[in-house]
């Protein structure tokens, strides 16, 4: 009775102490969840960092599972906290994996908290690769789909050049369904397309190809990208207005480059301390937490329904795809879509381009398309 | 202090005189490049490689030092949005840790820069590592993390297409961030407890890789911290930002200022040598010279010489006091990297990581070592524990005495 009393109370004290240091760490990721910008909420998240960064290996489900809502900046505090636990878990054979595993699996968590499970995974079995990564193809993770395509571009060229064509072909395509980024874009397309496919790029990335413009107005001294010219007070197709080099009007323009880029200086005229407006729909069946990507190597501002979006006063420093990434959130129906862009008066051979391209992406990269008018417009009121 | 005291703070004393001191910045602990406590080899060749240690990812950022480790930052990742800090120990070369953070802001770079190009920096208890996304990170010598800020997230416009490169630098209790860019530029100096800034200021809107440089015109004189960019050199007061005095006749965006003997050397009009100036008095142009010009290495004053490399990799040696040249030999360059000095020598190494040493004469120098490391590296090397430590992409190599 004595021993059985004795087994009770030690079994509650433990359970006590789990209790207590659930609730510990819970805290402590309540307390880190709060930074936010310029420091804010620094001085407690450090204490809450450092506490949380002592715990066992009980905490890294938790750790993983509140980076579910946390901001940008506290998704990097929880992070660190992870990778110490994770550390001494690993070190000390303590690492949860099968429970990492689960978690990597569960598509309902944060992207990156799966993709740091993933990363801590495979530390301790390598293997696990084999058996996640096929599966990632189409996943919110940028870098565990980025994976998957690798597997498959792998495979299908293995299949080339064993002469299975239509079998890599068919691996391809399926590895082109998951690629995002450029480079693994490329290596897919130029083999398909030497296959006899024919592939839209500019469908595949999102890329936004028919646009109004007018222009130019002028930017003499760069003045131009502080001047409200008319377009950003009203979009009126119909209207002509003073611009730089006498009267100016709207003038549709598409482009058909496999990366969407409107070359203003090649297509229309290589304008120097010049701004030129220019404007495209976006047709969305629903409100859409999305990003307007853009390219441009000119100054620039941008409009989403006649909200200013974001706005960037830098010339000739490059120009890639993806440049900018500026969240949006479009409503449903139709929305639109208004880009200035300022060209600068320096002569030097570098700075003579003016040119820009533009697509809408969810966060993990994928092109989204704008729906056809007659499919939203009804719920555009 | 009692005799005993003495006797048990003399093996300490020892064993600091001759491990060394540490390299905890860009530049080493003055911001000039040299290092007074330690002498690496002066002949190196393949058997010099003390140890080699892998490193995955990209990185141009170089090596720091504190203690027995080695402290370094990469990124993986298709975007290098994977920022990470490292950690080595300096006796084995073992990777002791890796700390993974995502980058909050851009991480758009020209193809020779890289999203970890800005070299770590500690003051003894923490490393701070900052990367082209402007993130920065404070961790304690054990990985864990302190505080991290995400500066361009906060600034939304506080980035460079083409990458920023600029080095931190620790002064007292702060951390010094440069983030100057055409659009959104200032520098602050962030509490290294908190991260939370002490001070934010305005900088010149144009692109600007230069690191910050320290200025102690004394001992016993408040440190100053230079700021240079393509309208002169800012003396600012490290605690408050607040400005001592200006040098308004402009300056270079890739090389730094350096400080010796009391003298500032700016790559300015080629090069311009300043006796610094107070709050009330602007500091005095000693001489300027075109062949001085540095390229993108910073100068090196070194054993009351200045010197500095051109683009054509050409070593020129020049009176502090007068610019006039002194001796030139040609090197095999072109370099990124910045010459560093110890026990006589200058250690150089070129963007094909060819590592020259080179022997300090009064009438020339004359190359005594090296070693083809055969990989491409941009990083300035740090010196400590009688030896070098380079880092390229790829590895990360200790050049030590056999």
């Amino acid at each position: 009775m004595q021993r059985s009393r004795f087994l009770y109370c030690l079994l509650f004290l433990s359970m006590t102490l789990t209790s207590v240091k659930a609730d510990d760490v819970e805290q402590q990721i309540k307390q880190i969840k709060q930074v936010q910008k310029e420091g804010q909420g620094n001085q407690a998240a450090s204490q809450a960092v450092q506490q949380l960064s002592k715990a066992d290996s009980s905490a890294l489900i938790p750790i993983l599972t509140s980076f579910k809502g946390a901001n940008p900046l506290a998704v990097n505090w929880l992070c660190g906290a992870f990778e110490a636990v994770a550390a001494n878990a690993i070190a000390q054979k303590q690492l949860p994996a099968d429970k990492l595993e689960a978690f990597i699996l569960d598509k309902s968590q944060n992207p990156r908290a799966r993709r740091l499970a993933y990363e801590t995974l495979i530390k301790v079995d390598p293997e696990a690769t084999d058996r996640i990564i096929p599966g990632m193809i189409n996943d919110a993770s940028v870098t565990l789909r980025r994976d998957a395509v690798q597997r498959l571009v792998d495979e299908a060229k293995a299949l080339e050049k064993a002469g299975k064509k239509d079998e890599a072909k068919q691996i391809y395509q399926q590895a082109l369904s998951g690629a995002t980024d450029d480079d693994q874009v490329k290596a897919i397309v130029k083999p398909l397309r030497a296959l006899g496919e024919k592939i839209d790029l500019q469908k595949h990335f999102g890329f936004l190809s028919d646009w109004q413009i007018i222009g130019p107005f002028d930017n003499t001294e760069r003045k131009g990208y502080e001047t409200v010219y008319a377009p950003e007070e009203k979009l009126d197709f119909s209207a002509a207005f003073e611009g730089k080099e006498g009267k100016v009007n709207w003038k549709s323009v598409n482009t058909d480059d496999d990366y969407g880029v409107f070359d203003i200086a090649k297509e229309l005229s290589p304008y120097k301390g010049a701004v030129m407006y220019c404007t495209a729909d976006f047709y969305s069946p629903d409100e859409q937490s999305l990003e307007i990507r853009l390219g441009t190597p000119n100054a620039w501002k941008i409009w989403v329904n006649g909200k200013l979006l974001f706005a960037r006063n830098e010339y000739h420093r490059g120009m890639v795809m993806d440049q900018y990434s500026v969240p949006v959130t479009f409503k449903p129906g139709k929305n639109v879509i208004l880009l200035k862009l300022c060209q600068n008066e320096q002569t030097e051979s570098w700075a003579q381009r003016y040119q820009f391209q533009l697509r809408i992406a969810r966060p993990s990269g994928t092109g989204v398309l704008s729906e056809k008018p007659e499919a939203t417009t009804q719920l555009s009121r | 202090m009692k005799n005993e005291s003495i006797k048990l703070l003399i093996p300490v004393l020892a064993v600091c005189l001759c491990c060394g001191a540490d390299w905890p910045q860009f530049r080493g602990p003055l911001t000039n490049n040299v290092s007074i406590a330690d002498a690496p080899p002066s002949k190196v060749d393949q058997e010099s490689i003390a140890w080699t240690a892998d490193l995955e990812g990209r990185g141009a950022s170089g090596p720091i030092v504190v203690g027995d480790k080695v402290f370094l930052t990469s990124t993986t990742g298709f975007k290098e949005d994977q920022l990470h800090v490292l950690c080595f120990d300096l006796k084995t070369g073992k990777q002791l840790w890796d700390r993974q953070f995502w980058a909050t802001g851009r991480t758009q770079c020209h193809n020779k820069m890289c999203v970890a190009t800005p070299t770590p920096a500690s003051d003894g208890q923490r490393v701070f590592a900052t990367f082209s996304s402007n993130d920065v990170v404070c961790l304690d010598l054990d990985g864990n993390l302190i505080w991290i800020r995400g500066l361009s997230h906060d600034y939304p416009n506080a980035s460079n297409s083409l990458g920023m490169a600029s080095s931190p630098i620790v002064v007292g209790e702060t951390l010094i961030v440069p983030v100057e860019n055409d659009d959104d530029s200032f520098t602050t100096g962030l509490d290294v407890k908190t991260g939370i800034a002490r001070w934010k200021i305005k900088r010149p809107r144009v692109a600007n890789w230069t690191s910050p440089a320290i200025l102690k015109t004394s001992p016993e004189a408040e440190a100053l911290v230079l700021l240079q960019s393509s309208e002169g050199v800012d003396a600012i007061y490290p605690q408050t930002g607040e400005t001592a005095w200006q040098y308004e006749e402009g300056a270079g965006r890739i090389p730094s200022t350096t400080v010796g003997d009391n003298t500032l050397f700016v790559p300015s009009n080629g090069l311009t040598a300043l006796t610094p100036g107070s709050s009330s008095e602007p500091p005095k142009v000693l001489w300027s010279e075109q062949k001085l010009s540095p390229a993108t290495a910073s100068p090196l004053v070194y054993q009351k010489k200045v010197f500095t490399v051109n683009r054509a990799g050409v070593l020129t040696c020049a009176n502090p006091q007068t610019g006039e040249v002194i001796w030139r030999l040609r090197l095999k360059g072109p370099f990124s990297a910045t010459p560093i000095a110890a026990a006589n020598h200058l250690y150089l190494v070129n963007e094909k990581g060819l590592l020259q040493v080179v022997q300090l004469g009064e009438e020339q120098g004359e190359v005594t070592g090296e070693v083809d490391l055969k990989e491409t590296i941009l990083a300035t090397p740090a010196i400590s524990d009688n030896s070098l430590f380079l880092r390229s992409d790829k590895h990360l190599w200790k050049i030590s005495s056999r």
